[in-house]
């Protein structure tokens, strides 16, 4: 453990040496980034096994002594930071590798690793800082490499506009992070995690701080998490390659948010407002973003829906004061979303289009990508024996003993919504006809169904880490304990299982009969031009809502700043020069050249002198 | 022989100097500027000795500095001749209101 500081520095090298000599080693710098990766990986794992036997371990030294205040630097190890860092390095190791078949043949394709690279090492970083300012460092680095990975393609407009707006979105997230953290060091005089856990415990921070703090804070984590309402950039990130979308917008980077509020946990069991507003804005994220993916027609669209609304319920969970619950589910979601967007990169590699209406009848031509696609959509959505169903199951079970019954309820909704937008997808990309015009159809290179594969298998076993079956292993190792966090298990009542396997089923059922049998219309519910589908399909008309308020008064507040700064301030600024040059004009055009009107100056001047001289009488005063 | 006033010679140098300097100021002909030119030197000249006979102390000195500045007005006249022809051969000119070249 002494060594994981190592852990986020080999990306970095890959980083810069790609940056280096990326351009001469071609489609083989993907081998530098696996490589790097893989040593990330490996060491993580030692760190993880060793964790389980040893406690934390934390190393931090001086980084700036401003008069008798010392903000420190370092690492931490601890349960959480151990896991974060075994997930974060095993997707980014198994999308480096993927990515070398996915991206093969682009042009920039070192350019696109070493920004793998720089994200990565970012996401590293955040994950063992010990201190909140540290965080907040490598939180803004994962904003920069999430940038560029979406912009990957900049000749694109709409990504460049949606590596913008993402961008955007996240730094108004972040400047309540940013407000949030201040105001922490501002009342416990410290940005460590332990110091401040240490002063809100005692109790030596007003109540009304700490909701106030905690609230600022979660402001960032929904900027990041893609929380309502600064949602409207997560889908428009996928504009991105696609492994990108399964390393930063599904299994890593936005699950930073995640990471955050369960990483600063303690404040926020501190206030029970803070923790109602995180649970409400959670499980309202979860029950709209799964609406509006019901009836989007691109496939990464969505899986990216369906990502926000998971997000949604891990925030709900946490909110909900189920540590475990929220932290398990992060690990869970980022296996079987990182395999279901992995999946979705095979597909549309193998088609080249998005539309999942052009596609169909699949399932033949893909031998590995389909069943690994539907190990994911099982997962997702909650089917009994798979990973997602005890993540989801506890969930469930937190919102229900956390007392809120209605979340709870829409939670179960979002449950059914999940489970029936998931199986429309996957009948309409894999069974029926072909309703595209796709001649050939490939299966994808092992190098990228062989990382489908691992995740796949994580997404079945990984559950099985805390079922309420055969213990909760991993919920008894995170707390510890720590009675800070919460119960290492949450017991719900029995028949939380069966509802939730019930609305799954039923999701499963419902989706089947639509759009696998299709023995019910596909607009039984309302019609194609039907104003559900109308309002859902623009997405609730969010973006559109932003457009004619925040933006338009924005860019009403510009246009007047771009009025002073172009009438007033250049106006002075041209009256000043123009005043000099006015001046010198008229003394250059003194200078005629005419020699005699020099002279003829000069007497005069002479003659001038002269006659004060005489009116004087030499005594000038 | 009865004396003539000092005012006299200063006089006669004052009108020098102004006919001079009209012609120095107002010629278009260079060659004319130069010999306006040498007509204020004179009238210097006329104003030095004076006032080494008249003045206050009255010296060779002034008589000396008379001698110089001839000489040196001479040297100066034919290296300002000079310079004409030179100007002269480029410009095909003797015009000093189209010698302006150092304008602006």
């Amino acid at each position: 453990m002494e060594n994981a500081w190592l852990i986020p520095l080999f990306p970095l090298l890959s980083f810069l040496l790609l940056l280096l000599i990326g351009k001469r080693m071609k489609e083989a710098s993907a081998y530098v980034g696996i490589l790097m990766t893989l040593a990330s990986l490996v060491f993580s794992i030692l760190v993880l096994f060793e964790r389980f036997q040893e406690p934390s371990y934390l190393v931090k030294f001086n980084w700036l002594t401003i008069g008798d205040m010392h903000l420190t630097a370092g690492f931490e190890v601890n349960q959480l930071n151990a896991l974060m860092l075994f997930i974060v390095s095993l997707v980014s190791f198994l999308v480096h590798t993927y990515s070398k078949g996915y991206m093969h043949g682009d042009e920039r394709f070192h350019i696109f690793y070493a920004y793998l690279g720089l994200f990565t090492f970012a996401m590293l970083g955040l994950v063992i800082s010990p201190n909140i300012l540290q965080t907040y460092i490598f939180w803004e680095l994962v904003g920069v490499g999430s940038f560029l990975l979406i912009g990957f393609y900049y000749y694109k407009e709409e990504a460049k506009a949606a590596a913008k707006k993402a961008f955007i979105m996240t730094r108004i997230g972040d400047v309540g992070l940013l407000i949030g953290m201040i105001l922490l060091f501002w009342q416990t005089k410290s940005f460590e995690y332990s110091e401040i856990f240490k002063a809100v415990e005692a109790g030596s921070v007003s109540n009304t701080m700490i909701t106030l703090t905690a609230i600022l804070i979660f402001i960032g984590a929904i900027g990041k998490s893609g929380q309502f309402p600064l949602h409207t950039w997560l889908p428009d990130a996928m504009e991105g390659p696609t492994p990108v979308s399964a390393l930063i917008h599904a299994a890593t980077m936005v699950a930073a948010g995640v990471y955050l509020v369960a990483a600063l946990f303690p404040v926020f069991s501190a206030s029970k407002t803070a923790l109602l507003t995180v649970a409400v804005i959670g499980g309202f994220t979860a029950i709209f973003a799964a609406s509006i993916g019901i009836v989007q027609t691109d496939i990464k669209r969505v899986l990216a829906y369906s990502t926000v609304s998971q997000l949604g319920y891990m925030m709900l969970a946490l909110g909900s004061a189920g540590y475990v619950a929220g932290v398990f589910h992060l690990m869970t979601h980022a296996f079987f979303k990182a395999l279901l967007f992995l999946a979705a990169g095979s597909v549309i590699h193998a088609v080249h289009t998005q539309n999942i209406e052009e596609m169909g009848g699949l399932w033949k031509k893909l031998k590995w990508t389909a069943p690994l696609f539907l190990i994911g959509t099982l997962a997702i959505s909650g089917v009994p024996g798979l990973s997602g169903f005890f993540s989801k199951d506890e969930i469930l079970a937190a919102a229900w003993e956390g007392g809120h019954p209605v979340l709870f309820i829409l939670a179960l909704i979002a449950a059914f919504m999940t489970a029936f937008y998931m199986f429309r997808l996957f009948f309409m990309v894999f069974t029926g006809e072909n309703r595209g015009n796709q001649k050939e159809v490939h299966e994808s290179p092992s190098v990228m169904t062989l990382p489908m594969l691992v995740l796949g298998i994580l997404a079945i076993v990984g559950g099985y880490v805390n079922t309420p079956w055969f213990g909760s292993f991993l919920g008894d190792w995170l707390v510890d304990g720590n009675t800070a966090l919460g119960h290492a298990h949450i017991e719900g009542p029995a028949w939380i299982m069966f509802a939730a396997t019930i609305v799954s089923l039923a999701g499963i059922l419902l989706a089947y009969l639509i759009y696998g049998k299709r023995s019910i219309a596909p607009d039984w519910l309302s019609g194609k031009g039907g104003i559900l589908h109308t309002i859902l399909y623009n997405k609730f008309y969010i973006d559109e809502f932003y457009q004619i308020t925040i933006v338009a008064i924005t860019k009403g507040i510009s246009y007047f700043l771009r009025f002073i700064d172009v009438f007033i301030v250049e106006g002075l600024v041209k009256a000043v020069t123009g005043m000099v040059q006015g001046l010198g004009n008229i003394g250059s055009k003194l200078q005629s050249g005419q020699v005699q009107t020099y002279g003829a100056v000069a007497f005069l001047g002479l003659a001038v002198l002269v006659v004060i001289y005489a009116l004087t009488g030499g005594y000038l005063r | 022989m009865s004396q003539v006033p000092a005012s006299a010679f200063l006089a006669l140098a004052l009108i020098l100097f102004c006919i001079g300097l009209y012609g120095a100021l107002t010629k278009r002909n260079t060659v004319i500027v130069l010999i306006s030119i040498e007509l204020m030197l004179n009238a210097v000249n006329i104003n030095l000795v004076t006032f080494s006979k008249y003045g206050l102390y009255p010296s060779i000195n002034g008589q000396v500095f008379a001698l110089f500045a001839m000489a040196v007005a001479a040297a100066e006249a034919a290296v300002g001749l000079a310079i004409l022809m030179a100007l002269y051969r480029n410009k095909k000119t003797v015009h000093i209101d189209e010698m302006n070249e150092m304008k602006n």
